[in-house]
């Protein structure tokens, strides 16, 4: 191709791209999003006679669906990165929950006595660090014992989830405590219209100072910058997008139903309640958390980098000096703890644990991480990939409840877009080498 | 420059005696060899004949069977890459042993990144230093940015560099450094190769070709099968001389003989 024509492909679009730094994938996996959410709205507009799923309630109840795969999928971005599997976090996730579910029900109440205030803290604590052990058990086997992750993590999903029928005889353990359940939403795991301003606030003023302070780290360097209509363009969009999902969320009152069980609980009128929003989801915030927290440590921490670094070529981290063994086993270790994190808020959110929880969750965490745009060769993956890929996945899903495709054709619609993401992610990265 | 290979200064490396063997293949077979500040000595020998494996027993890639390795006279104990690293052992891989996904900056750095002072990655300052050493060893270098995986062979070539030499190494490992470059690249590593040797900086240089280090090497040690053919000045023989060490194991008058060496005509 000569010089001039490349000049010529150099459109509007391309230079916008450049001038803003923003990724492509990105806006295709929005692009796609957007297109998911718009077409089952118009397909339920035009075939059933309502649109049911761009609604406050479907975006909220989508929210919740997506935090339990979304926390996973971020640890299976590092995993997948470092050329490894983990084929163990759908029946981890139900272990977890299992042995939360006894130490809740059976145990810490027989001591601290029922509805305890600090039952939910150790019970979480016990279920993630219980997670953490056995991750890192496992990435033990693979790191020292040089056994496949795959065969590992496989055993892994048939053992745990038959020790999470051992452990409860089979039973289902319910009611689990109920601030603990706060953790899995519903109208009482909300914080509210005012909370939900109030976070919306701070994450608006945060994605602010990151600009600011990123623009400067750029100046003091004498790197090049952004001009400054694309620093305010990323500013605006970032705001709007939180602003605009504040109102979504704010906009889905409580059920008649809630407000006078509210009412009757705290002797009131029901009308005295009024209109009551639910706002964000603690499980939706714990995922938004954790996809921040994971996103530092991907990025701007050592062991984010060294976990590229193996993935990109393992023999050279390990001739640069990095203890790819521990490093092993530390993924695998946060996998679990994770998973243990995502099996208090899918508990939680069952308020129960049941013996089928977690089932072919890890084929969905790892579909999650792979639409997400992780590579299977190893070296590259982003969290928000990985965050976006469930809610694309979670989309699907719901979206093909809600216009009334029977179980059958959703799975086979999940399988398809899953390899054509594929598909079309290797065009992506072939086009961009 | 010439004085510190004259003067008995205590050898900088000394190798003595190293094995080993994997699944019951002698690769490297007591071999022995020593190297001065200030000096660059050349490892020649056919493809397979066990210079590399040598090499990464000092590097810290291989544990060695057996043998002692000293590092300023005093015995050294060195298992793994990190090891060497304490000792100021830089190597420059074949391969050149580069996590392409990453950027210069990441590569030049990894495992000893500039941390902020809450303890997180300072990539501006990592990336500033790396274009600083980049316009001295590269100037044409301006790729900053881009994973490694799309730079050109000699681009690559002089990230891995820029890594080896950036850390003040005391002692230079560089297998095959001109294999993948272009004539005026290779005459810009020679450049190099003086400037450190200058710098009292020790080099090993391992080749299978006597033409790329026998004008750079003070001194030549050549192997065959594993074992030590001999060593020698480079001044005290000629190029046919060393071919015939290489090829044949022949040690001729010039050189000092090693285990390896081929006994037909003594």
């Amino acid at each position: 191709m000569s010089e001039q024509q490349q000049d010529f492909k150099e459109s509007a679009l391309v230079r916008f791209l450049r001038a803003t730094e923003v990724d492509t994938r990105l806006l295709g996996m929005i692009g796609a999003l957007l297109l998911i959410w718009i077409g089952f709205h118009l397909y339920g507009h035009f075939v059933n006679g309502y649109g049911a799923f761009l609604t406050p309630r479907n975006l909220w109840n989508l929210s919740v669906q997506t935090s339990s795969i979304a926390v996973m999928a971020t640890g299976m971005v590092l995993v997948i990165v470092t050329r490894h599997i983990d084929l163990s976090v759908g029946s981890l996730l139900g272990f977890t929950a299992m042995i939360m579910g006894v130490v809740q029900v059976w145990i810490l109440p027989e001591f601290l006595g029922l509805g305890h205030p600090m039952i939910w803290v150790i019970t979480a604590m016990v279920g993630i660090t219980c997670g953490a052990l056995i991750g890192a058990f496992q990435g033990a086997l693979i790191a020292y014992l040089n056994i496949p992750a795959f065969i590992v993590t496989l055993g892994g999903l048939l053992i745990w989830r038959g020790a999470s029928y051992l452990l409860a005889r089979g039973e289902t353990i319910a009611p689990v405590d109920q601030t603990f359940s706060l953790i899995g939403g519903g109208p009482y795991g909300t914080i509210g219209a005012t909370g939900s301003w109030i976070f919306g606030a701070l994450v608006c003023v945060a994605i602010i100072a990151l600009l600011i302070s990123g623009r400067k780290q750029r100046l003091k360097f004498g790197f090049p910058t952004r001009p400054m209509w694309a620093e305010l363009l990323i500013g605006g969009i970032g705001t709007g997008i939180v602003i605009g999902s504040v109102m979504v969320m704010n906009a889905y009152p409580w059920p008649k139903g809630i407000i006078k069980r509210y009412a009757a609980a705290n002797n009131m009128e029901v009308a005295d309640v009024g209109v009551v929003s639910h706002g964000f989801a603690i499980p939706i915030l714990i995922a938004i958390a954790v996809g921040i927290a994971m996103t530092f440590l991907a990025t701007r921490t050592r062991f984010g980098r060294y976990v590229f670094a193996i993935g990109g070529n393992p023999e050279a981290a390990e001739l640069a000096g990095i203890n790819t063994k521990k490093m092993t086993m530390l993924i695998f270790a946060l996998m679990g703890a994770l998973t243990g994190i995502a099996a208090v808020i899918a508990s939680a959110r069952l308020k129960s644990a049941t013996l089928a929880l977690g089932q072919f969750d890890e084929l969905y965490v790892i579909a999650a991480a792979v639409i997400g745009g992780t590579s299977f060769a190893g070296g590259i993956g982003t969290i928000y990939g990985a965050i976006l890929g469930a809610l694309v996945m979670q989309s699907l899903q719901s979206g093909m409840v809600l216009i009334g495709f029977d179980a059958a054709i959703q799975q086979m619609v999940v399988g398809c877009v899953l390899v054509i993401a594929v598909f079309l992610d290797n065009l992506y990265r072939r086009k961009s080498v | 420059m010439d004085t510190t290979q004259n003067t008995p200064t205590a050898p900088l490396v000394e190798m003595k005696d190293i094995s080993i063997s994997f699944g019951g293949v002698h690769a490297v077979d007591k071999a022995s060899c020593e190297l001065y500040p200030g000096e660059v000595v050349g490892l020649l020998g056919h493809n397979g004949a066990g210079k590399s494996t040598l090499i990464k027993i000092l590097s810290g890639a291989y544990t060695r069977d057996s043998g002692t390795i000293f590092i300023d006279g005093k015995e050294a104990t060195i298992t793994n890459p990190r090891h060497a690293k304490e000792f100021g052992i830089e190597t420059i891989y074949q391969t050149l042993a580069l996590a392409d996904n990453v950027d210069a900056a990441a590569n030049l750095y990894l495992g000893r990144e500039i941390l902020t002072r809450w303890g997180t990655l300072d990539d501006s300052a990592m990336e500033a230093e790396t274009r600083k050493v980049m316009n001295r060893l590269n100037p044409n270098f301006t790729r900053f940015k881009d994973p490694v995986k799309q730079l050109s062979g000699g681009q690559r070539q002089s990230v891995a560099i820029a890594r080896a030499i950036h850390f003040n190494a005391r002692i230079l490992i560089m297998d095959e450094p001109t294999a993948a470059l272009g004539p005026a690249e290779t005459e810009q590593v020679g450049q190099l190769i003086h400037q450190l040797k200058a710098d009292g900086i020790g080099i090993f240089l391992i080749s299978h070709d006597i033409h790329d280090v026998f004008d750079l090497a003070d001194r030549v040690v050549v192997m065959k099968n594993g074992a030590v053919v001999g060593s020698a000045k480079t001044g005290d023989v000629t190029k046919d001389e060393v071919l015939g060490m290489i090829i044949l194991g022949k040690c001729p008058p010039g050189a000092t003989p090693g285990p390896g060496a081929s006994t037909e005509d003594h």
